[in-house]
């Protein structure tokens, strides 16, 4: 291997890693906040990059479906729960929470479609289509079980990213997608080139862990977040919602992987089932960070997306199959290093 | 004895019905038969790993594959024997589940489950771009499984083959569960520190268990490869995984007849899905099998997660068995002789960061004595107590049990070695009976295999531990009824009842962490009266406790901790006496 093709095989890796990055810091952000670990995030990326594809091709894009069922779905269930708790003053703000906002990017998109709209508008009605999900996915799925184990929380993610891909070929079918490339600006660094695409996706990375690590540290929002992380019933006795912390983290955890679905679709080929495995690879990264450290969690996504690279240039048949391997010791490194974490008892 | 001959009946016409099958069913019937036979057989390791010890894996379908690809590779391409192939498929199967557990079931339960999910797919990736393998398209032409000549092509005679390992897998569950290694899997779910203040290895448990796990999923690839006759790699995808889980929990986890309730439920809802979604959906029942699945499993966990099996045994009439038969308990260690020093706690120091809790603390306990650690809140009580158990290092000085140095020993070696303990926090396995709960109090003087148990060559020592869990529920005053579920006493009974497991080690020293915490005037009363009585046996304790009356009118000696040092230490009337002690708990004499 030349030094030309370690340094082109660098920068692929950190192109990829930081995609990695971001659906990591939503991994982990999410997991601090419900504990859950939302399995189906990688989905979230895909379903993303499926939707601005259909809005590219002037298709009505499956996800408006989706979106509308699962309001539905949780504007029933809350309705149900205002109603048997006797507290029927709170069903016009739950209408407005859980189906008209909602509502409303699906109808835009619904207004919309066929339209030729400028690449950001399209950007930008695709994220808003996709940042309902997930909250609306904590409601339905997650938040009647809330106080359940670590493990429990995990079995119904993954039974969750089942139906959400089966889903998703029922709503964007098996066909995979590419978007336009948002920019054929190219440059040279260190005699290798580098697209604007990749810089862009650099650049996102950075700022979004820069942006989460702002808002954790200076705003009031973001340390009752933190604050629920620590302690749900602590946070609770100091008024905070745990509910609405969900909320917020989920939201914040979609937007991540919105756009991290929305940068790698000029690069990638999308399927409805791609976000597994792109999810799963960011899932390394949060593992490297114990499912706590922000900063750790970024290097060790960055640290897969390398690796990814390398592998795929030696032996590209065994790259997941290396990728995953490296589980292993990062898995031993953890249980020597962290073997008093270890305190689970159920019933 | 009605109960059990009718248990007997019940399960002989089961059986027969089982041999009756292939003659009466239609061949379609047998072939679904066959299908819920091996995923019941990989189900039922998920029962012992999820259900009985609090694992989830989503990688048995990895396992399965391992051991399908294994005698695939054995049968097709050495062209040997897949009685080879099945030896190759556990070997390898074994090896893989070991490492795979070795490095992840030291963490929190999530890590392994991730894990599982990780190496599921790197494994399924493997089949489809190893060399050997046939790539994506497979190994064809694997040969039927033959026994003694007569070979097992057809459903109806591979059928047999299934079903006799599935019921042997059973029965062998059976008795492994109510062994001594049974005990210890069922108690993983309280929690390492309680496993391991009883002397058992938690990570070993965990280790076999998931590895007896993944030597099911084994047998049912073998099966598969030559049922199928033919291997790759789409059945074995991490789909699968949640599919076996599904089965497991549905049938109700904890529960051995759950695995085949839960693979038959799931495998006729599956075959009637087929059936009916491409009638109501004409185009998009694929996609729509595999969300329905996955939905009706979500709101089975939100809302039933107990299961078919224990919702059906709780609607049938219940017989406690009778009480066990008198055998000869096990055999007791030799209390050391009464005065001489049994534990030394030498300079003991132990800090958490910047804050010492524990600092400089040196006191010495003799044998047939009972000393009180007694304190302010905040005093380093509870610390010290850690020290001693084996629970917290210290981070300087010594301490001494029985002449040994222990200061760095693990917790379970401390109990080994004839420390026993009580929690503050009472930590008991509520869904066991009290004697189950008492005998695992006996698993340091007990030494049957995981294969003893299974193999039910563990009786003769089982029945000596049984006896003994039954006298320690006599003197603590608990063998009303030893078939009650712990979780059903009031409190103050369950400490007791942790008292009870504790002396079924037979220690030689017995530590209690507020032991009267909780308890009613004639409960302590009770309690005090035990535990002189203990004293009177030779056994030597050590109490933490707060209630200074139950102190003082007990023990022989008492040593006071205040900010994390000793402050004195000396008779109770000495101790009443002092002012140091006046003054750190009334905060100044006037």
């Amino acid at each position: 291997m030349t030094a030309q093709i370690a340094a082109f095989l660098t920068v692929d890796g950190v192109t990829t890693g930081s995609i990695y990055v971001l659906i990591a810091l939503g991994f982990v952000l999410i997991f601090a906040v419900t504990r859950v670990i939302f399995v189906p995030f990688g989905d979230i990326a895909a379903f993303t990059a499926l939707t601005l594809s259909a809005l590219q091709t002037k298709h009505l894009p499956g996800t408006v479906g989706l979106v509308a069922a699962l309001a539905a779905l949780a504007t029933l269930l809350e309705v149900i729960r205002l109603a048997r708790a006797r507290r029927p003053g709170q069903i016009p703000r739950a209408l407005l929470f859980y189906l008209v906002l909602p509502l409303i990017p699906a109808a835009a998109v619904w207004a919309t479609a066929g339209m030729t709209l400028p690449l950001p508008v399209t950007i930008i009605l695709a994220l808003a289509l996709i940042l309902p999900i997930a909250p609306l996915l904590d409601r339905v799925v997650f938040r009647p079980i809330a106080d359940g184990t670590v493990l429990l929380l995990l079995t119904v993610s993954v039974a969750l990213h089942f139906a959400l891909v089966g889903l998703g070929l029922l709503f964007f079918g098996p066909e995979g997608v590419r978007t336009e490339p948002m920019s054929d600006y190219m440059v040279m660094v260190a005699g290798v080139p580098v697209s604007g695409q990749t810089l862009m996706i650099m650049a996102a990375a950075v700022i979004f862990s820069g942006l989460l690590f702002l808002f954790f540290e200076f705003t009031i929002t973001g340390k009752s977040l933190h604050a629920t992380a620590v302690n749900r019933t602590g946070a609770r006795l100091m008024g905070i919602r745990p509910e609405r912390a969900g909320t917020i983290a989920y939201l914040l955890g979609s937007l991540l992987a919105g756009i991290s679905g929305i940068l790698i679709s000029p690069v990638n080929t999308i399927f409805y089932d791609s976000g597994f495995l792109i999810g799963l690879k960011a899932f390394v990264g949060a593992i490297i960070g114990g499912l706590v450290s922000f900063p750790v969690t970024a290097i060790g996504a960055l640290f897969v997306g390398i690796l990814e690279s390398f592998a795929a240039f030696q032996n590209s048949a065994f790259k997941e199959v290396i990728v995953f391997g490296v589980l292993i010791p990062v898995l031993m490194w953890r249980s020597y290093t962290f073997a008093h974490s270890e305190e689970d008892i159920d019933e | 004895m009605t109960s059990r001959r009718m248990q007997v009946s019940a399960l002989a016409v089961g059986v027969l019905l089982l041999i009756a099958a292939p003659w009466v069913l239609a061949p379609f019937s047998i072939t679904l038969m066959n299908y819920i036979g091996l995923y019941a057989l990989v189900a039922l390791g998920l029962v012992l790993l999820t259900g009985v010890g609090g694992m989830v894996s989503f990688g048995q379908t990895a396992f399965m594959g391992i051991a399908a690809y294994s005698t695939a590779w054995m049968t097709t391409v050495m062209h040997g024997s897949p009685w080879l192939g099945l030896v190759l498929a556990l070997v390898l199967t074994a090896l893989v589940a070991a490492i795979l557990g070795a490095v992840t079931l030291r963490l929190k339960g999530h890590f392994l489950s991730l894990g599982t999910i990780a190496w599921g797919l790197a494994i399924y990736f493997s089949f489809g771009n190893l060399p050997g393998l046939g790539q994506n398209t497979g190994l064809p032409d694997v040969p039927p499984i033959t026994i003694a000549g007569i070979s097992l092509e057809a459903s109806g005679r591979i059928y047999f083959l299934i079903w006799f390992l599935l019921l042997v897998a059973i029965w062998l569950s059976h008795n492994l569960l109510g062994s001594r290694m049974g005990r210890a899997m069922q108690a993983l779910r309280g929690g390492t520190s309680m496993v391991e203040s009883l002397g058992i290895n938690a990570f070993g448990v965990k280790l076999v268990t998931f590895v007896i796990a993944a030597m099911m999923a084994a047998f049912a690839g073998w099966i598969y490869a030559h049922m199928i006759r033919y291997v790759n790699p789409t059945p074995f995808d991490v789909t699968m995984g949640i599919e076996f889980l599904m089965m497991a929990m549905v049938g109700g986890s904890g529960y051995l007849s759950g695995a085949i309730v839960g693979a038959a439920l799931i495998t006729l809802l599956q075959n009637s899905l087929q059936d009916w979604l491409p009638v109501v959906f004409p185009k998009s029942a694929g996609q729509l099998e595999v969300v329905v699945f996955s939905a009706l499993f979500i709101l089975f966990l939100q809302y039933a997660r107990e299961g078919i099996v224990p919702f059906v045994a709780g609607l049938l009439p219940k017989q406690a068995p009778p009480r066990p038969a008198r055998a000869e308990p096990l055999a007791r260690r030799s209390q050391p002789t009464p005065g001489l020093p049994l534990l030394s706690v030498e300079a003991a120091t132990r800090r958490f960061g910047g804050l010492v809790a524990v600092d400089e603390v040196s006191f010495e306990l003799k044998s047939g004595e009972i000393l009180g650690l007694i304190g302010p809140n905040g005093a380093g009580k509870s610390t010290m107590f850690n020290l001693v158990t084996g629970a917290l290092r210290p981070s300087a000085g010594t301490i001494r049990f029985a002449g040994q140095d222990i200061t760095p020993a693990a917790q379970r070696k401390i109990a080994q070695a004839g420390i026993a303990r009580t929690f503050q926090h009472v930590k008991l396995r509520p869904r066991m009976t009290l004697l189950d709960n008492v005998m695992l109090g006996t698993h340091t003087r007990t030494k049957a295999s995981f294969l003893a148990g299974m193999l039910r060559l563990d009786r003769a020592e089982e029945a000596r531990a049984r006896q003994v869990a039954m006298d320690d529920l006599a003197r603590v005053g608990l063998d009303a009824d030893p078939y009650e579920l712990a979780g059903n006493l009031p409190l103050g009974n369950q400490r007791v009842l942790e008292i009870a497991r504790a002396l079924a080690a037979d220690p030689v020293l017995l530590v209690l962490d507020e032991p009267a915490a909780g308890l009613r005037r004639q409960e302590k009363l009770r309690l005090a009266e035990l535990l002189a009585n203990l004293r009177k046996e030779g056994l030597t304790i050590l109490i933490v406790e707060h209630d200074m009356e139950f102190v003082m009118n007990l023990v022989d000696r008492i040593v006071v901790m205040e900010f994390g040092r000793k402050l004195c230490e000396g008779t109770p009337a000495e101790i009443r006496a002092d002012t140091r002690v006046q003054e750190a708990y009334l905060g100044g004499v006037a």
